[in-house]
């Protein structure tokens, strides 16, 4: 019994990991119809700058954490710019496309030697690992960090979303473009917004990854990538609580997949969820419908 | 009286809360043209969306030829004999002209898929025949002399055309039009108008057109059907139409529509 | 004369190829990569059928390949052991697994629209590496993760050439046909095709089936041509690969998507031997970037719809009094 509480704090930890790559996901989709492929590698950049930042320039964690959310960002919102924007208005494969090559790119390049090599590097953590028990279950103090951290992000984006008008405006194109350039908001800004925020949650996601499981390389953003997407359809992707739900979920599945059926099948058990819910309910658990217009 | 070639009865479509169309009925009749207009946005379309399948309807009933038409997927409601063209012209844009109009003539093609990967004689002149009656179908409606042009590549009118030839090709007894008049300059309209009565008098057509531009309607449609808000609102002839308070607030009392 | 031009340039390349083998002067690496290069040019040939001409956007191509591959070469290793009757059949066999697969993913799987397609066959993709990763538990000869020795590699030039020259006369037929038309139609606009009499779900499933089944015969071929094949040649990487090719090669062209392929085989291995093991470290970003440039610049691809006129087929005498651009020719075929 105590090995499952074990497994699942274990789960929530990673949920907790993959809400925030999931939400970036979630948000981009939302606001332009794009599923961003490099987001997964996002969170890898994130990672290694994190690390970066409380290893090699001795930073104290919080201020590493805020230099990797802000590295993202700007990083995010360059690729919007550069390879999404002009294919704004053509066909919806052709970004897709784009995207592709963006995650391509951005795990190759960091694979380069004179970057972060191609290899796993094990990293030290920020702080000593400590351990206590609730429940009869062993806690640590990482996963304790994972949750406040996602918490309180969580808990700023549902302000900013709901309280101030940038993410009224947000909200808004994600309804419908024309009608919130009609109403004066610039949509360039707000796009690109979207992807600076959605981009700085994955970068924490990166950091808090990378002190969980401390071992890092140019490919670390592929699984949990295709992991927090699987997790945003299956909350109903461009919904914000959707992501969150899904992803908590997923983490369940992965670490309990993992636990008691085979470490191997974990993978092929998430995308099998992927399929299942793209077949039996697209829109997800909280999504809502969507039709094509003829 | 003999069955009416459609019959339509309490059609209805919610969208989520969205009253879309509601309780629209029609009966029409073998050969005859009727007309369907309203301000933007009255559920026409939608109309024609339930008819041919393509959305489904929350309730009512739609009969053809006695058969009902619902749940039947589009591709299987065009097979019963009903064809449509769009409001925003659907043509496959990259293949030719001649292609656009063949891939409809292919329903009755029948070659195998060995017979096309072997080009068996057989095949050949299948495509010989589909191409000959591509040309003949492409040459009643203008188009003749650009078989081989993309699609894309035509001029507004001639593109509308093709989107008729391209339900045409399908043999059917009921034409859908979507608003086939609309971008077209008082000179193309008065052509549309000529090649719609033509085209129907040769194919033996029933037609059904939604159009916005009013001296098409009433010059074409000796019954027309005015919908506002997803409903019928008047039925007649376009005097009768014309004449009608309830279709004059419509269009006018909104502000003048879209 | 116009008539004889293709089938002389297909007997030129060849006896050039041979004489250049058999000689020594293409020294057995560069026939392995000219072999490659047409194995590479079969299995993208697949993908322009489901991408190219119907539009359907799969990013698991490679896993067809790799189902073909280890069928294929599971029965030459077990059964076959270079006998030619045995590799024929591994080869049928290597499209018909890929094939039927393909028909039991697909008919599921296409009715999502391309965004969600492209990530459900990334998905596919990625299970199907973890069984083969696996394999080992359930046939131990196919080696699992550790990959598979000991298929017999009869597949020499000939055999793929005469292969290649098929595949492209069987793309190039159907596309010619109703069934191409069908395809390119959904492509281009599916709900109206729907509308105009095509049941779309058949017509996909069939391009996906084939597709899928010239991966598997390309994957077929290569399992007798390489000594050693390992889970980790099918994986995503080698779908883009595969994508890359038909993108860049032109959407909607066969021609572009054959001259492409091989023309992307050979560049990468001379860019390999400029770079040396730089090669190795900036592939991947070289690959991303021509990726991105081509979609933003010319997302048709270099030959956008277009084929080599030599490669059109003709279509016999024109009805009495209809006009045609002059392609007065005999009845036959092409």
């Amino acid at each position: 019994m105590t090995g499952l509480l074990e497994q699942v704090f274990n789960g929530l930890q990673l949920g907790f990991v993959y809400a925030l790559i999931a939400l970036g996901y979630t948000m981009v989709y939302g606001i332009i119809r794009l599923i961003n492929f490099a987001h997964g590698d996002i969170f890898m950049v994130g990672a290694f700058v994190g690390v970066l930042g409380y290893t090699a320039w001795g930073l104290p964690f919080p201020v590493a954490i805020a230099i990797s959310m802000l590295v993202c960002a700007v990083t995010g919102v360059a690729i919007e710019r550069l390879a999404y924007r002009p294919l704004r208005y053509a066909p919806r494969i052709a970004a897709l496309i784009s995207a592709l090559g963006v995650s391509l790119f951005l795990e190759y390049f960091c694979s380069l030697k004179f970057v972060f090599g191609p290899n796993y590097r094990v990293v030290a953590r920020p702080f000593e690992v400590t351990t206590f028990t609730v429940g009869g279950a062993s806690v640590t103090n990482i996963q304790v960090v994972v949750a406040v951290v996602v918490l309180v992000l969580l808990a700023g984006l549902q302000y900013m979303l709901y309280r101030t008008r940038i993410g009224k405006a947000m909200r808004a194109v994600s309804q419908d473009h024309d009608a919130a350039r009609l109403m004066g908001i610039n949509v360039d800004s707000v796009i690109s917004v979207t992807f600076a925020i959605g981009s700085a949650l994955a970068a924490a996601g990166g950091v808090l990854y990378a002190v969980a499981y401390p071992q890092i390389w140019p490919f670390l953003g592929i699984m949990p990538g295709l992991k927090a997407f699987t997790a945003a359809v299956l909350g109903g992707i461009g919904s914000v609580p959707g992501a969150v739900l899904g992803a908590i979920i997923m983490g369940q599945v992965d670490v309990l997949s993992a636990a008691y059926i085979s470490s191997q099948f974990r993978d092929a058990i998430g995308f099998s969820i992927l399929i299942i819910v793209l077949l039996v309910r697209p829109t997800g658990l909280l999504g809502s419908r969507q039709r094509e217009k003829v | 009286m003999a069955e009416p070639l459609l019959a339509i009865k309490g059609l209805t479509k919610f969208f989520g809360g969205l009253r879309a169309v509601s309780d629209f009925h029609l009966d029409l009749g073998q050969g005859e043209l009727v007309g369907l207009i309203g301000p933007n946005g009255a559920g026409k379309t939608t109309v024609f969306n339930l008819i041919t399948g393509m959305i489904s309807l929350t309730s009512g009933e739609v009969r053809f030829r006695g058969e009902s038409l619902v749940g039947l997927p589009p591709h299987r409601v065009f097979g019963r004999g009903i064809a449509r063209t769009f409001q925003n012209i659907r043509l496959f844009k990259e293949a030719s002209v001649e292609d656009n109009v063949k891939v409809v003539l292919d329903r009755r093609a029948g070659y195998s898929l060995p017979a096309a990967a072997l080009r068996t004689p057989a095949m050949l002149r299948s495509e010989v025949a589909l191409r000959d009656e591509a040309q003949e179908l492409l040459g009643i409606l203008g188009l003749g002399g650009r078989s081989d042009t993309a699609a894309k590549n035509l001029p507004y009118g001639a593109q509308r055309r093709l989107e008729m030839a391209r339900a045409l090709a399908g043999k059917p007894s009921l034409l859908l039009l979507d608003e086939p008049a609309a971008g077209m300059n008082p000179a193309e309209v008065r052509e549309l108008v000529t090649l719609i009565r033509d085209v129907k008098e040769k194919f033996g057509l029933s037609v059904l057109l939604i159009e916005h531009q009013m001296g098409v309607v009433m010059n074409l449609c000796p019954r027309i059907v005015v919908m506002d808000f997803g409903e019928i609102i008047a039925e007649g002839t376009p005097a009768e139409i014309q004449g009608d308070p309830k279709v004059l607030e419509a269009y006018l009392g909104r502000g003048g529509g879209a | 004369m116009k008539r004889l031009l293709l089938p002389a340039v297909l007997v030129a390349f060849y006896v050039l190829a041979q004489v250049l083998i058999v000689t020594g002067l293409l020294n057995s690496y560069w026939q392995l990569i000219l072999d490659q290069s047409l194995i590479v040019a079969i299995a993208s040939l697949g993908l322009s059928l489901i991408y190219g001409f119907c539009g359907q956007f799969s990013l698991g191509h490679a896993a067809f390949y790799g189902l073909g591959a280890y069928t294929a070469g599971l029965i030459g290793k077990l059964w076959g052991h270079g006998d030619s009757l045995w590799f024929v059949g591994s080869l049928l066999a290597g499209a018909v697994v890929a094939g039927l697969v393909a028909v039991v993913i697909g008919l599921p799987i296409l009715r999502l629209r391309s965004d969600y397609l492209g990530i459900a066959t990334l998905g596919f993709g990625i299970i199907v590496r973890v069984l083969m990763d696996n394999s080992g538990k359930l046939i131990p000869e196919t080696g699992g993760a550790t990959g598979m020795t000991g298929a017999p590699m009869v597949a020499n030039f000939t055999w793929i050439f005469v292969v290649a020259v098929g595949a492209i006369f069987l793309v190039r037929n159907l596309v010619f046909s109703r069934f191409g038309r069908s395809w390119v139609a959904i492509r281009e606009d599916e709900v109206a095709a729907d509308a105009m009499g095509l049941n779309t779900t058949r017509a996909k499933t069939l391009a996906f089936v084939l597709g899928c089944a010239l991966a598997g015969l390309a994957g077929a071929l290569y399992a007798h041509r390489y000594p050693f094949i390992h889970p980790s040649s099918f994986n995503f990487l080698k779908s883009i690969d595969f994508l890359i090719i038909v993108v860049l090669g032109g959407l909607g062209s066969f021609t572009g998507t054959v001259v492409t392929a091989v023309a992307w085989v050979f560049l990468l291995e001379g860019l390999r031997a400029v770079l040396g093991m730089a090669f190795v470290d900036y592939r991947g970003v070289v690959y991303a970037l021509i990726l991105i440039a081509v979609i933003i610049l010319r997302p048709r691809g270099l030959l956008g719809g277009k084929e080599w006129s030599a490669l059109l087929p003709r279509l016999g005498a024109p009805a009495p009094g209809s006009r045609r651009r002059g392609r007065e020719e005999a009845k036959g075929h092409g």
